[in-house]
Parts: structure tokens; sequence; C-alpha cells
């Protein structure tokens, strides 16, 4: 019994070939491309379109395209190709206007400059090596020089108005500034939410759940037209700062939701450890919580930024002068009227650009963190 | 077994009066909670004294008066009748309800492409699960509002009338927006719809009453021809009985326009698709992240009971994706419906722009922006409630 082939003879079965091409090119085309008709037909049916699309797109976007236009607007040209190819020509003679709006011609290199130490910066905050509490003197030391640059008036800098600004610098700007103000504050409020005090976490629910209940534009509406009604008399905020305030309101509920993910996800044995150790409330927190409820929560906080670079296009509907907005202004002018599609390809590519580079980095590091916790 | 418990510890613990002093939690607790109050009160204070005071140094009347004023702003499109004659406050419910039109055909539209995309996403053929990664990732990572501005500018950049586009015969595509050919609306039609609405609510009660019998005598019955002849067969019986009427509406091309048919203005068509085609990639996300969390051993243990792909999908994995998916799924409705906002900047007439338009013209600030706030806020509290009961309908009844 301990053996039941013991004894029998070997069936003998009818010989099998090896299979064909388990590996290699050709059999990963027959199980991602052609593993049945439905599957061959949608297949042939997609690279079709795909081929004669691309085709077509090529040929507007670079064949028949025109680079640049003689004496500057003379359009005509472009006109003649409407359809048929694209006037890049637009690009060629706008995107300083589109990158650094009315700022003047010559000192254009400042907010060059800025826009390289603001990718700067993101990419040293990116990097763990540099995730210290020297982080934030870094921080703070660059916005210092980014606002020096802005404005000038030293160093032999001509001195700059912030109505001239625009562009690129306050797209990043408002991006920018807006989560480091609004970081903190969504903390404090993500503390509050889960507080004991009922005043607190009253005031935390009613600011979360209003600010999250209405649209950005209503925000931003508000800071345009209520709040110089807010202030008293003489007293007189920029706009650009009503804006960024608004954003760094409206920044602020969505990230303390996140950050609240964060503390209700750590386990409550952290918190009876600290309470244990006879820590007090902010040395607990400091101490013990956030840094792990932080650290776990990085991943959406990403996206969320993510989210709020995308949002501060909308500054555009009150008039302040961002990335969007100076394209939309660049085509304003008769002789390049109708050439929008270049431009928002432009810009997109742009956003396409920051955007793609902070989702990416936020998936690696989600894969990181979580080799780490098993 | 009671005499286990040290008697100790079943005493409540003494009750202790609150001490005046730091070293007490509570006290401390009362001190903070009174500063903060009391100092967001004062900053309140303080922006409603000034505000005050700017309105009357302003001449500007509080209150909602301007409501019954007659309004004089033309508005394009309306859902329900309305002229420049008419009130500001029918010109708000006509912002109002242009929001709530373009919302709710969002979502429907953005759930169906969205789940097409998801799936595609999953799908085993390689280019189909590519051009949907593709799709996802280039249209979450491009601003809305910048998405919005080239559809317009490509609706308007579309030759005029005469020249227009015409993919199907009936369809015209122009700059003055989308033609679509409709069918004469006669009393038929709306019986036959009243009936259908009907035969929806038979249907329900006929699948619970099969389904009493199933748990009775475990015989499953099908409840397709039921279907067919609630739905299909009645309200044609009904349309033919009525005389059949059928007439179609198509547009024709009159002088410079089109005379006919449905049309859909170049303003509703441009933020409709924008706010399709940008939500819908947040929501092919959400609906692979659900069907990935049902586990592999949940598919394998369905079919070795013996249950066939389609009751598979329908009894095991779906009720089961659908409580991954339900949750995050509430706030891209949400934020759809919010982003119809960003209307006002392609010149579609809803709710901001209106609201804008009235406080630009009646001086109106705070209570245009009140407006706008309370009709938003509104509708995301409805949305999270239906949402929300949803939700519990379907969650994992735990014991």
């Amino acid at each position: 019994m301990s053996d039941i082939t013991a004894g029998s003879t070997p069936v003998p079965t009818a010989r099998r070939d090896a299979p064909i091409h388990t590996s290699g090119p050709i059999a990963w085309l027959r199980v991602n491309l052609f593993s049945g008709w439905v599957s061959t037909a949608v297949t042939l049916l997609l690279a079709y379109l795909i081929v004669t699309r691309l085709i077509s797109f090529v040929d507007w976007a670079f064949i028949n395209a025109i680079w640049a236009v003689p004496g500057g607007n003379q359009t005509q040209a472009c006109r003649d190709m409407k359809g048929i190819g694209a006037c890049w020509a637009v690009i060629t003679e706008k995107h300083r206007f589109i990158l650094f709006g009315t700022y003047p011609y010559d000192e254009q290199w400042r907010p060059l400059i800025v826009c390289l130490l603001f990718i700067g910066l993101y990419v040293v905050s990116a990097m763990r090596r540099f995730w210290r509490a020297e982080l934030g003197l870094i921080w703070i030391v660059t916005l210092a020089v980014i606002g020096l640059l802005m404005w000038g008036g030293v160093f032999g800098m001509p001195y700059v108005p912030q109505e001239r600004w625009g562009g690129l610098p306050i797209t990043l700007i408002l991006s920018t500034f807006g989560l480091a103000f609004a970081f903190p504050l969504s903390i404090l409020v993500a503390l509050g939410r889960r507080s004991k005090m009922p005043a607190i976490k009253m005031i935390c629910v009613v600011y979360v759940e209003l600010v999250r209940g209405v649209p950005l534009i209503s925000l931003l509406f508000m800071a345009s037209v209520m709040f110089p009604l807010f202030l008293p008399e003489g007293m007189n905020i920029d706009k650009l700062l009503r804006a960024q305030v608004a954003i760094i309101l409206f920044a602020g509920a969505y990230l303390a939701e996140v950050v609240r993910a964060g503390l209700q996800a750590l386990p409550k044995g952290q918190y009876e450890a600290a309470d244990a150790l006879g820590l007090s409330y902010w040395q607990k927190t400091l101490l013990i919580v956030l840094p792990q409820a932080l650290r776990m929560v990085i991943p959406p906080l990403v996206n969320t930024f993510i989210g709020f670079f995308k949002d501060t296009s909308l500054v555009l509907i009150i008039g302040i002068f961002d990335l969007l907005t100076a394209g939309k202004t660049a085509i304003v002018e008769p002789a390049w009227q109708g050439f929008g599609v270049e431009v928002y390809i432009f810009i997109a590519l742009i956003y396409f650009c920051f955007c793609f580079a902070m989702s990416r980095y936020s998936q690696s590091l989600e894969a990181q963190l979580n080799t780490r916790r098993r | 077994m009671s005499s286990t418990v040290d008697p100790r510890l079943l005493r409540a613990p003494p009750k202790k009066g609150i001490r005046l002093s730091w070293a007490d939690e509570r006290f401390r607790a009362i001190i903070w909670q009174v500063l903060i109050v009391g100092a967001i009160a004062y900053v309140l204070w303080w922006l409603i004294g000034n505000t005050q005071r700017n309105l009357e140094v302003r001449r500007i009347a509080t209150g909602f008066g301007f409501l019954d004023r007659e309004a004089g702003l033309p508005i394009g499109e309306s859902l329900i009748p309305y002229t420049p004659r008419d009130t500001y406050f029918r010109a708000l419910s006509v912002g109002a309800l242009n929001t709530l039109h373009v919302a709710v055909i969002g979502v429907v539209l953005a759930t169906i492409f969205g789940t097409l995309i998801g799936v595609a996403r999953l799908s085993k053929n390689w280019l189909v699960g590519r051009i949907a990664a593709i799709y996802v990732e280039v249209v979450r990572d491009v601003p809305l509002l910048l998405q919005l501005l080239f559809w317009y500018t490509l609706l308007q950049g579309l030759p005029g009338p005469r020249q227009s586009l015409n993919p199907v015969p009936g369809v015209f595509l122009s700059n003055r927006g989308l033609k679509l050919p409709f069918i004469q609306w006669e009393t038929a039609h709306s019986a036959a719809l009243g009936v259908f609405v009907l035969g929806c609510i038979a249907l329900w009660g006929v699948a619970w009453q099969l389904r009493q019998r199933q748990y009775a005598d475990g015989q499953p019955r099908a409840l397709w021809p039921w279907g067919l002849g609630l739905l299909v067969g009645l309200p044609i019986v009904v349309w033919a009985v009525l005389g059949a009427p059928f007439a179609a509406n198509t547009p024709v091309l009159r002088g410079f326009n089109f005379a006919g048919g449905v049309s859909v203005s170049p303003e509703y068509f441009a933020l409709l698709l924008g706010l399709v085609t940008y939500t819908a990639a947040f929501i092919a996300e959400i609906v692979r992240a659900g069907i990935l969390a049902v586990h592999q051993g949940q598919w394998e243990a369905a079919q070795a009971l013996g249950l066939h792909r389609g009751q598979v999908l329908k009894r095991i994995v779906l009720p089961q994706a659908l409580r991954v998916i339900v949750p995050p799924m509430t706030s891209q409705f949400l934020n759809l419906t919010k982003n119809s906002s960003l209307a006002v900047a392609i010149g579609y007439q809803d709710i901001v722009s209106i609201a804008n338009t009235t406080l630009n013209q009646t001086g109106q600030a705070i209570e245009g922006i009140a407006i706008i706030m309370g009709v938003y806020l509104t509708i995301s509290l409805s949305i999270s409630l239906f949402m929300n009961w949803y939700n519990a309908r379907i969650a994992l009844v735990e014991r």
C-alpha cells in the first residue's frame, strides 16, 4: 500500500513534441497580441488606426510644420498651412513671453535661474539622503534667494515690481509656496481633527468639510472679490498674495485628510507606548507619531501635490499671470490668433514633464517603502 | 468567576474635580480651547466689522433683495424658459440647472468610459493595455483647465456651418457645435417612455419574486424573458397601438445656420468632453485597482464551485471589487461636479459664470459667492449622502 506504482508496468503514452516557441519574440507576440480571433482582430484594427493617426500627426507636427516666420509676425505662411501643418513659429516667437511673461526682456535670466532653483529644490527634496532637519534650512535659504532674484533691487539687479512677473515662475511660486505653508497647516488641522478637545475638533471638521465641499474657483473668487472688503480701509494686499492664501487654505484641507489617514493607520500601540514612557503630547506627536505617520502617507501626499500643481492653473480665471494665462495672452495678438492648439500643446508638455516626474517618483517611492515594511 | 478578579479593579476610578492647575490635563484643555476659540472669534469679529464699514463706504446694501430684480443678462442655453427680462433668481436657477445638467451627464459618461479604460488596461492584449495606460498617464498629468481650453479651441477651429463635418448622415459638427437628428416627439413616445419606467419597477418586483422562489426550492429561474417583455415588448406595443408615429427631425442647413434636430453648443460640448475624458482617467485607475484587489483565489474557488464566467463576475468578483471601488469613486463624482465650475473659462453659463456676472452687475460680492458655495455644498452633500447609502448597502456585513 505504501507504493501504489510498485509492480505496475509503465503505460506507454504517445510521443509528444516539445512545444514550439514558449519564449522569444514570436512566442511573446502569440501570447500578447494574437492569442485568439478576437485578440488578433483587435490588434490589427488598433495597429491600423495607430499607424494612420501617427502618420497624419507626424505630417502635421513635423513634416508640414512651419518653425519660423519672416519678420517675427508675418504669419501668412502659417495661415496657408492651417490644418495641414503646425505653426511652431508661434512658439519660436513667443516662448520667452509664455515662459516669463512681461518680465523685462534683458533681465529674463533671473526668472530662468529661479525656475532652475525650484527644480533643484524639488530634486534635493526627493532624495531620501536629504530627509533631515537641514532640509528645512535648505528650503528657507532657497526661497529667500528666489525672492531676491525675482524682486532684485540689490547687487546691481534692477528692481522688478510684482505686476511684471509672469509665466512659469508664477506657477512654480504659487505651487511651492502654497505647499510649503499648506503642509504645516494640514498637520495641525489633522491633529486637531483627532484631538479630544471638542471645540478644536469642531473647528477643524468645519474647515475641512467646508473647503472640500466647494470648488477652488469659488475660493479664488472670494480672494479676488471679497477679500478687499474684509480688510480695513487703506490696507491692501497684492492680488498674487491673495490667490496664494486661497490656494494655501484649499491645499491645507485636502492635505489634512491625507495626513489624518496616516495618523489613523498608525497602530494604537505606538500611542500607548509613548504614553507609557511618560512623553508629553508634543513629544509624543513630534518624536513618535508624525515621523511614522508621515512616512506612511508620502505616496498619496505626492499625488495630492500633483493635483495642486495642476490646480494652480485656475488662477487664470481671476487674471493672474501664470504659465497658462501667459500662453492664452500670447495668442491674443491679431497676427497670432488661431494658433491656440500649438501653444496649448507646448504648455501641456511643460505641465506633463513636471507631473509625470512626480508621479513616477511617487510610484518608485511606494515600491521602496513597501519592500522595507515587509 | 468573579472571585478571580481583584475586587479593587471593579471599583470605579475616583472622581476628581478639575484642579485649577497647569498640571491638570482637563484644565489645560479648557484653557487652550478658550484661547483658540477666542482668537478665531476675535479675527472673525474684526473681519465682519471691516466688511460692514467697507460696505457702508461703498454704499452696497447687503441682503438677498437683489434676487427679485430684473437680471437683464442674456443666457445662451437654458433648460427652463428664460428671457433677460426675468429676475436674478431665475437666472441663477438656470445656472444651477446648467451645472447639474453637465454634472449628471458627465458622471454617467465618465463612469462608463472610465470603466472601459480600466478594464482595457487589464486586457491580456498588450496593445490594448498599453494604449489605455498611455491615455491615463497623459490625461492625468495635464491640468483640466488647459484641456478644456484645448478642446474649445479645437471646436472653434472647425469650419463654419456651410462646410461642417458630416461624419454620419444627419450629424453635423461645425464651429456652431454639434447637431444631431432626433425623432419628432409625440404623445406615443411619452406613453412608451412611461410604460418603460413602469416596466423597470415591475421588473424589479419580478426579480425579487424569482429570488424568493429560488430561495424556497433552489431552482434558478431566468429573468431575461421578463426583462425583454417588460422593457422592450410592452413599450413597443403601446407605441404601435398609438399609431406608431416615426418622423426623424434632421438638422438642415438653412441660410447660415442649421434648423431642426437637437443641437449641442460648442461650450457645452467642450466642457463635457474635457470633464469626461479627464475624470475617466481617474475612474479607470480606481476600477483597475478594484479588480486587482479581488484575490485570484476567489476566481479559482468560484470556478471550482462550477459557476461559469459570467456568474463568477456577477456574484463573486464584482461585489468584492465594488467595496474597494465605491468610496474613491464618490470623491471622483464630487470632483467632476466641482470641476464643472471651470465652465466659466470657456463661456458655458453655469452657476459660477452667472453668479459672477450677477456680482459684477450688482456689486453683491458676498451674496454671490455665498450662492455659489451654497449650491456646490448642496450638490456635494447630496452626492455624499447617496453614495454613503449605496456604500453601506454593498459593504461587507460583519458580525
